[in-house]
């Protein structure tokens, strides 16, 4: 029963953080349609200020996600306006954008090899190691801040996108860009402000991602078959949908590592993801 | 007159000719993995190899001629590597070749460097050569003549001598080639030495979250748990153990990752009683001829450069396995493959890492993998692991400079 339990607790808290990866990605790629591949490598970039900040001056690798996700928002911005102004506008973006998008992910993977090294990189907070012991349910704090952070962040993004109007025209711009023209909006300015705010969201991801475990700097690649799965199985776009389909794989692969052997953990939740779209092929919370 | 110019033109091309023949430098060509999940380890070991090349080259080179490097970054993906080899042989046209790092990448380029009748000195392949059985391949990993039981045996009887002797055994490894030979060598060892298997279990490479494995293990209930890990996993296995508080009497085994300097530091105090296979630790009864000198040439050239610090693990054998290779071509005086093998079966070589010699399988005649107990570790502080005394060899016997610490969980 403990091991159920425990189970179902570990799934949970490695689903947030797996939301936290995907919710950048949900904007991008289920809302914007731009196939950004080179997301998780943003990720690992925000891993690494994480462990430059922590390393050099100890500060918590969570405040240094936070602070530097503006940076990463502006980031965000003139990437944007670089696939627009090539790729976009010019009605291009399907094949060459995506080509895009590789290149900005093996320029991020080299230039962390160059700088940094390929060693592996972790930080030292004083929560790291610590657990909270409720009865026969143990929360290491290495995933229960990951957990708390990610829940806030995606809380707050879905927030945003559902009550403000910025937000709404995101969600509004991917369904009808010429609808959203007539109400007096840019789509250009909409989408760029769209992918900023996705590319921050990797500062913290990264911060949380580099709390869970050693990073080095081609990680990234682990992720994006998953946070593709994730943004997929939630129904592209949908934010509620994402975070379900999240908790879903992360529960399923614990659940699997727990009882029937780690290594079936990917084939049973990719496979949850191959029959949820054979049922339901927009995704969970897609729209029909 | 017309006829002694002529002769003495002749003369003097020939000797240009000669001269130009004796400045052509001699081709070493390699994969290695300089980017991807094995960089870390890659990077460290050309590092070692450029300072071969340098003491070579500043001793007046292999066989007075200067030693150059062909190598291309393989990016630790185990497809790239034969292009790489087919590229090196057919059209850089090398002297000589050596394997990339790891099992993942030299299993690869063996059928090319086969085809071609290459010897291969290879750095840090487990049981590479099991099916190939390849006579020019040469490992300097001293895993011994039958690496698959010989990389765990010694973990297994340390576990065997222990009063009352353990009774069960947990063995979980990462789905991929080095870590299941381990497990399957752990699982024959674990079985010829009488304990019960009690969790036998893969785990995918790219697992982020360990304590489900971890209590999954724990549920079972197992004495001894054996881990084949690589770096990451073998973070996240350390960190899921002391956060559900594994009460296994005895944890370690084949974790890659916990032989660098880095993670050392990060893992402080929850390394403290593991028990984990190793190579090269700066305990007084591995202070071989020259390693001290090797080692402070490496952590000079390694500095600034993201790789481990202090180069303790795989540097000193990527230097070693040059020197078998350099020591073998001054003996045979050329670059017959076939001589170079011969010799290399029968010699005894005097490397950095101490006598090297090779069985007919191109393993280590012995093996020396040793087992060292993380002990005493301080939390935050890598320059605890420069000297000795935190991580104590307990096996094998001619190397041993402590008593185990039993249980782990004391």
């Amino acid at each position: 029963m403990d091991l159920f339990v425990n189970a179902i607790v570990a799934g949970i808290l490695l689903g947030a953080f797996y939301a936290s990866v995907s919710v950048g990605l949900s904007i991008t790629f289920g809302q914007l349609d731009i196939v950004n591949i080179a997301h998780p490598a943003f990720v690992i970039v925000g891993s690494y200020i994480a462990w430059i900040l922590n390393s050099r001056y100890g500060l918590d690798p969570v405040l240094v996600g936070i602070l530097a996700a503006p940076i990463f928002f502006v980031v965000g911005v003139l990437i944007y306006r670089i696939y627009y102004l090539a790729f976009e506008r010019t009605g291009q973006e399907s094949l060459s954008g995506l080509a895009f998008f590789f290149g900005v992910m093996f320029i991020i993977e080299v230039v962390l090899i160059l700088v940094y090294g390929v060693d592996y990189r972790l930080v030292s907070a004083g929560y790291l190691g610590k657990n909270i012991d409720l009865g026969f349910v143990g929360l290491p704090l290495r995933l229960v801040v990951p957990f708390v952070v990610a829940s806030v962040m995606t809380a707050a993004v879905w927030f945003y996108l559902s009550r403000t109007f910025t937000g709404r025209a995101i969600l509004a711009v991917a369904q009808d860009r010429l609808a959203l023209q007539l109400m007096g909006a840019d789509p250009v300015k909409i989408k760029q402000f769209a992918f900023g705010l996705a590319i921050a969201t990797t500062s913290i991801a990264g911060a949380l991602l580099i709390i869970i475990g050693p990073v080095e700097p081609s990680l990234g690649r682990v992720y994006i078959g998953r946070a593709f799965a994730i943004v997929v199985l939630g129904g592209m776009g949908s934010i509620p949908g994402m975070v379900i389909a999240a908790l879903l794989i992360g529960v399923v692969e614990s659940f699997v590592s727990s009882f029937a052997g780690p290594s079936w953990a990917p084939a049973v939740a990719f496979g949850a993801l191959l029959i949820t779209l054979a049922v339901r092929p927009s995704g969970l919370f897609g729209r029909t | 007159m017309r006829k002694t110019i002529l002769d003495l033109s002749r003369m003097i091309l020939a000797t240009f000719a000669g001269l130009a023949g004796a400045a052509e430098p001699i081709k070493i060509g390699f994969s290695m993995a300089l980017t991807g999940a094995l960089a870390g380890a890659g990077k460290g070991a050309l590092i070692a190899m450029e300072i071969w090349k340098d003491d070579v080259n500043k001793a007046g080179g292999l066989l007075g001629r200067k030693v150059e490097f062909v190598y291309y970054d393989d990016a630790t993906q185990p497809a790239k590597v034969p292009p790489i080899y087919t590229k090196l042989l057919n059209v850089d046209k090398v002297d000589l070749v050596v394997s990339s790092y790891g099992t993942n990448e030299i299993v690869p380029a063996m059928p090319i460097v086969m085809r071609n009748k290459m010897v291969f000195p290879s750095l840090f392949g487990l049981a590479a050569n099991e099916e190939f059985k390849y006579d020019r391949y040469f490992q300097i990993m001293p895993a011994g003549p039958h690496p698959k039981t010989d990389w765990s045996a010694g973990f297994f009887q340390l576990a065997s001598q222990q009063n009352p002797k353990p009774a069960t055994v947990a063995i979980v490894a990462a789905d991929a080639e080095f870590a299941l030979n381990a497990a399957a060598g752990a699982r024959e060892n674990a079985q010829k030495m009488g304990f019960k298997i009690v969790y036998d279990k893969n785990y995918p490479p790219a697992t982020t979250d360990f304590t489900p494995i971890v209590r999954a293990i724990q549920a079972a209930n197992p004495d001894v748990v054996y881990v084949a890990s690589y770096p990451p996993d073998s973070v996240g296995m350390v960190k899921a153990a002391n956060e559900v508080g594994l009460k296994a009497k005895m944890f370690g085994g084949a974790m890659v990752g916990l032989q660098f300097a880095a993670i050392q530091k990060n893992l402080g105090p929850q390394l403290n009683n593991i028990i984990n296979y190793d190579f090269w630790v700066p305990e007084p009864t591995l202070n071989f001829p020259g390693v001290k000198e090797f080692l402070a040439k490496y952590q000079e050239a390694a500095k600034g450069k993201g790789v481990d610090p202090y180069g303790h693990y795989l540097p000193p054998y990527a230097y070693a396995y040059l020197q078998v290779l350099e020591q073998a071509v001054n003996a045979t005086k050329g670059f017959d493959q076939g001589k170079l093998a011969a010799y290399m079966h029968q010699a005894t070589f005097k490397t950095v890492v101490g006598d090297v010699k090779f069985a007919k399988n191109g393993e280590w005649a012995k093996s020396r993998v040793l087992m060292v107990q993380f002990r005493d570790v301080q939390p935050n502080n890598l320059e605890q692991f420069a000297g000795p005394g935190k991580r104590i060899v307990l096996y094998p016997k001619a190397w041993k400079s402590g008593d185990i610490v039993y249980p782990f969980n004391q």
